[in-house]
């Protein structure tokens, strides 16, 4: 299927105003011109994209909320790099992103290829799997901070499983409630994700490999999971953003502790800007968030040709 | 297609029921406990006398302002994301010019910025612009950061347009505009629902925004109000619970009427 082969539309059925919105190439016979796009790019353009800018600018300046910036060269950035908490809030953010990808991924893989079935039980089963989903971070941790209360919540109740039940004191246990929660949160997601991606693998396939006496465990290893690769780096390409952008979570659940124990770079940026008033080591960490992200994402998606996007729907 | 049944993959899937549901459960019979009864009980027992105290509370605390700022906001920003999206995915899908692909790549990458990255920067316009402590401060910021995933739900559901009804139109003569109103938006309506519930659901449940940008009661919205609560009131769990299972609400109905619109959107995301 394609949008661009234009053969047809005879240039003699279009009107003076039809030119008008052609573009040079002389096949855009009523088609829209960049002006449809213009109104949302500005938008994005000046809440988005200059902000992404300004971060860049405000890293080499110092700035306490009041007044104007004032430049300092690269201050802000031997003190971050020279500060120990922002170093290991680095390995932390790198921890927990990691933990998250290595127990979502399998976990949404096998939840979304069960759900893709169209059996009516998998369908109830999986609108309830969505629920978390629909509450919000702050919602999520709340709960989980209730739930998890060392004196009222469940590990109290159920100490042969959690010990003294205060999770929260000791940093493997820290992490790991927030490796959970994430998990609890946004495995409906990715489960999501996989189970459009599973229904959209062509029958053939498996009728194919039945034929060839291929059980369902060999199916699964050597069609389901190739034809998820597209679906699996979007997935990790998003859980990655996600899992470094991290804060709620933290902000609610542990306040970056015991000590800084849990304090990754995204929730260190919001303390150093916000309840410090450095709002130039904010910017700075806040960028090498960005640039961390955004490198993790082009790898994957130069690696996945994800990016030739308007293909994809061709030998459908 | 038949197909013996698979039991391992059924047990997991009911041990997974268990890990979503368990919590779901505590958190509803919780609301119904008293403070006193939730501390002798523990979270899991059954409640034994059902009291709506906790939810009479939360109202009194200001959560019926917060509801009525959050529906404000959201209905802008679904509002925003409805008049530019549109126009934006029909240039996506069908304009020629190379600035559009730019453009579309320009979304693409927008889909990679995190709130948290523009989050400094954002204060300062926002402050300067004296929309601070505003919900116009907050609305702006949040419906620039629907704009990337909704411009790709939606260019993908018009993709799906057969594009020999663009060329019977463009035979007849038709303008851009007129192919935009009488064929795009009727044909991609399925889009259209799953964006909206989506920036929804995002102005709905945003916090870091409102976290920085207001800091007054008038201007709280309810996730703020969560996180307020939590901080002041957080060994009262039973009305803790019954603030967040307020704030789900209107979510969860949204949920039961549109669910295909959310889930097959999402679903595309990652499918095509």
């Amino acid at each position: 299927m394609t949008t661009q082969t234009t053969t047809a539309a005879p240039p003699a059925a279009a009107t003076g105003k039809d030119r008008a919105h052609a573009t040079a190439h002389g096949t855009g016979v009523g088609r829209p011109g960049f002006g449809w796009a213009l109104p949302a790019t500005v938008f994005f353009a000046l809440f988005a994209i200059a902000p992404l800018i300004m971060v860049a600018v405000l890293s080499f300046t110092r700035w306490g909320g009041l007044g104007s910036p004032e430049f300092v060269g690269l201050d802000n950035w031997s003190r971050i790099f020279g500060d120990p908490v922002m170093i290991k809030s680095i390995w932390l953010s790198l921890l927990l992103t990691a933990l998250g990808v290595a127990i979502q991924t399998p976990l949404s893989i096998l939840l979304g290829v069960w759900a893709a079935g169209y059996q009516r039980n998998r369908a109830v089963l999986s609108a309830i799997y969505f629920v978390p989903l629909l509450l919000s971070s702050t919602a999520v941790s709340v709960l989980w901070r209730a739930l998890l209360d060392p004196n009222f919540g469940v590990p109290a109740e159920l100490t042969w499983l959690f010990g003294d039940g205060n999770l929260f004191g000791k940093q493997a246990t820290a992490i790991g409630v927030l490796a959970f929660v994430s998990t609890w949160q946004f495995t409906p997601f990715h489960t999501l994700i996989y189970q459009g991606a599973a229904r959209a693998i062509p029958n053939v396939l498996y009728q194919a490999a039945e034929i060839d006496g291929a059980g369902r465990y060999r199916q699964f290893f050597h069609i389901t999971l190739p034809q998820l690769r597209n679906a699996i780096i979007t997935s990790t390409i998003l859980m990655v953003v996600g899992g470094l952008t991290t804060f709620e979570t933290v902000l609610i659940l542990t306040q970056g502790g015991p000590g800084t124990d849990t304090t990754i770079s995204a929730y260190y940026m919001y303390q150093k800007a916000f309840k410090g008033f450095d709002f130039g080591a904010g910017s700075a960490i806040a960028l090498v968030l960005v640039v961390a992200a955004t490198i993790i994402s082009l790898i994957m998606v130069r690696l996945s040709g994800y990016d030739k996007m308007r293909s994809s729907m061709e030998g459908l | 297609m038949r197909r013996r049944p698979n039991y391992p993959a059924g047990a997991g899937s009911l041990l997974w029921l268990l890990l979503v549901g368990l919590p779901l459960y505590v958190m509803l019979t919780a609301t119904l406990k008293s403070r006193s009864e939730y501390a002798r009980g523990g979270p899991l027992a059954f409640p034994r006398e059902i009291t709506f105290d906790n939810y009479t509370g939360a109202f009194s605390g200001g959560f019926g302002q917060y509801f009525v700022n959050t529906i404000v906001v959201t209905v802008c920003v679904v509002g925003i994301v409805l008049l530019l999206v549109p126009p934006l995915a029909y240039a996506i899908v069908r304009s020629r010019s190379r600035v559009t692909s730019g453009v579309f790549r320009l979304f693409l990458l927008g889909l990679a910025i995190p709130a948290q990255a523009v989050i400094v920067p954002m204060f300062y316009l926002i402050s300067q612009a004296g929309l601070y402590d505003n919900l116009v401060g907050v609305i702006l910021p949040t419906a620039a950061f629907c704009l990337p995933i909704s411009a790709l739900i939606l260019s993908g559901a018009m993709r799906d347009i057969n594009p020999e009804l663009f060329e019977a139109m463009a035979m007849d003569g038709a303008t851009p505009r007129r192919m935009f109103f009488q064929l795009v938006l009727p044909l991609s309506k399925g889009g259209l629902s799953t964006i909206v519930v989506f920036s929804a659901l995002q102005a709905w449940n945003g916090f870091l925004f409102p976290l920085v940008l207001t800091q007054s009661d008038d201007t709280k919205l309810i996730t703020l109000g969560l996180y307020d609560f939590q901080t002041e009131h957080g060994i009262d769990i039973p009305a803790l619970l019954a603030a967040v299972v307020l704030s789900m609400v209107p979510v969860l109905l949204v949920y039961l009427f549109a669910r295909r619109a959310l889930v097959q959107g999402l679903m595309g995301v990652g499918g095509k």
